[in-house]
């Protein structure tokens, strides 16, 4: 394989797959979408990220990087002369990198169990600790964005990408579990309509109508083997 | 204007004296101020509200939470000092991802062993063990995590260098030995005899104070 050929081992409903597809539209880097089979793990990719086996994977020449926030931030340090991923001020990447870790390591665990969870107590607990995360978000966003139309201002930056990543799938827990998040926080809702309508996202954003389909199969599934 | 350099942290704290170990590292000045974790400072829940936890750096007034995001600001700001985090975009992403490991996956399986009994606690164990096996064949080779000086995963995995040893011996168990990880150990001892490190680590003999009190206030409520 030539030492600058990009592959990006992935499947389409996975928000944290989307992160890395935005990523690289923004720098305009050309790489091979290599899909996996729902269900299976390729040798590529046991091959490539052997401590999590999981997606996404990008292989940039012989060097696989797994884990989507570390490749966004690969992905922004790598192609230095394209479009700005994370902000130029340590402080404000420190800022940026703060909420990104909170939606993956707080917010999404209780977006994800208001699917997950059996009715009662641990539903409504993984609700409104949702809808307070998004609430939070919605403050960030206001001092983040200065203004603009996005987390990074003026152009989609770091932050944008990592709850962006979850968009989708916020419009289909909303959805399936028949309740309100972002709905609620008008600058957030804003900001979800611009950053679909992004030219580096509105191509690889999966279609809420897919991904509720999939999420219906993946909830099924989840359940019932929980039971057994 | 002079820079205000302030950490809140608490003593005993592996991911606090990351923060420390850092600092020093860089040759930067700061001032510490230990925080009742039992009792929370106005302080610390105005610097971080979300987490309301330790560390917390702050720099000329401004807050900044969770150690390995602290730990890439001090590198990013304090460009003079030794670095932090390599220069090549691989290797950055590589010690990001080898810094995370060992918080996500191999810190929390060694805490929960030491805590819990029976089934629960030989998974646990179990876990820490694969994930230690890792990091085993991650150093394999170096004197440290960042090659030939210390570098975040260093910083990150600081637990498994002086807290893990105590507390295993607190609960009975055997985590790092030299028989299972020649090379982990050693890079314990290298690690541990670094000048930013020893300077601040905390007193072995008040962690099992604490530790045992932790261990008695646990039992009595089981």
């Amino acid at each position: 394989m030539a030492s600058d050929e990009v592959k990006l081992l992935g499947a389409w409903p996975s928000p944290y797959v989307l992160r890395a597809r935005i990523a690289l539209n923004i720098k305009r880097v050309n790489y091979e979408f290599l899909e996996e089979k729902f269900g299976t793990k390729s040798d590529l990719l046991l091959k490539s990220n052997p401590v999590h086996k999981k997606i996404p994977v990008l292989i940039h020449g012989e060097n696989p990087i797994a884990e989507s926030l570390i490749i966004v931030q690969y992905i922004d340090e790598f192609w230095a002369s394209g479009p700005q991923i994370l902000p130029s001020d340590p402080y404000n990447r420190a800022v940026a990198r703060f909420w990104a870790a909170y939606i993956d390591d707080k917010w999404y665990p209780n977006a994800r169990a208001i699917l997950m969870a059996d009715e009662g107590e641990a539903k409504k607990a993984a609700l409104q600790g949702a809808i307070e995360g998004l609430n939070l978000l919605e403050d960030a966003f206001l001092k983040c964005s200065n203004g603009g139309k996005f987390f990074g201002g003026d152009k989609i930056g770091y932050l944008d990408i990592a709850l962006g990543g979850f968009l989708g799938w916020i419009r289909v827990i909303e959805r399936m579990g028949d309740v309100t998040l972002i709905g609620n926080c008008p600058n957030l809702l804003k900001w979800g309509e611009n950053f679909a309508g992004d030219d580096s996202v509105k191509d690889v954003l999966p279609e809420t109508e897919k991904l509720f389909e999939v999420a219906k199969f993946i909830v099924a599934k989840t359940k019932a083997s929980a039971k057994h | 204007m002079a820079e205000e350099v302030q950490v809140l942290g608490s003593w005993a704290s592996p991911f606090s004296k990351r923060v420390e170990m850092a600092l020093k590292f860089k040759g930067v000045e700061y001032e510490y101020i230990e925080q009742d974790l039992k009792n929370k400072s106005p302080l610390l829940l105005n610097y971080n509200p979300v987490h309301k936890k330790v560390p917390v750096l702050l720099h000329n007034g401004k807050p900044i939470a969770e150690s390995l995001i602290i730990l890439e600001y001090i590198d990013d700001t304090w460009q003079q000092g030794p670095p932090i985090l390599p220069k090549d975009p691989y290797q950055r992403a590589h010690a990001r991802f080898w810094a995370k490991f060992v918080d996500d996956k191999c810190m929390p399986q060694v805490w929960k062993a030491c805590w819990s009994e029976g089934e629960e606690r030989e998974k646990a164990m179990e876990e820490a063990s694969k994930a230690l096996e890792f990091l085993e064949n991650e150093i394999k080779g170096k004197k440290f995590f960042g090659g030939d000086n210390v570098g975040l995963v260093d910083f990150s995995a600081n637990f498994l260098a002086y807290w893990c040893g105590i507390l295993a011996e607190l609960s009975g168990l055997q985590f790092l030995t030299e028989e299972k990880y020649p090379n982990l150990t050693k890079w314990a001892d290298e690690f541990c005899g670094c000048s930013f490190v020893k300077e601040n680590l905390p007193d072995k003999g008040k962690m099992v104070h604490v530790f045992n009190g932790l261990t008695k206030a646990y039992t009595s409520t089981v």
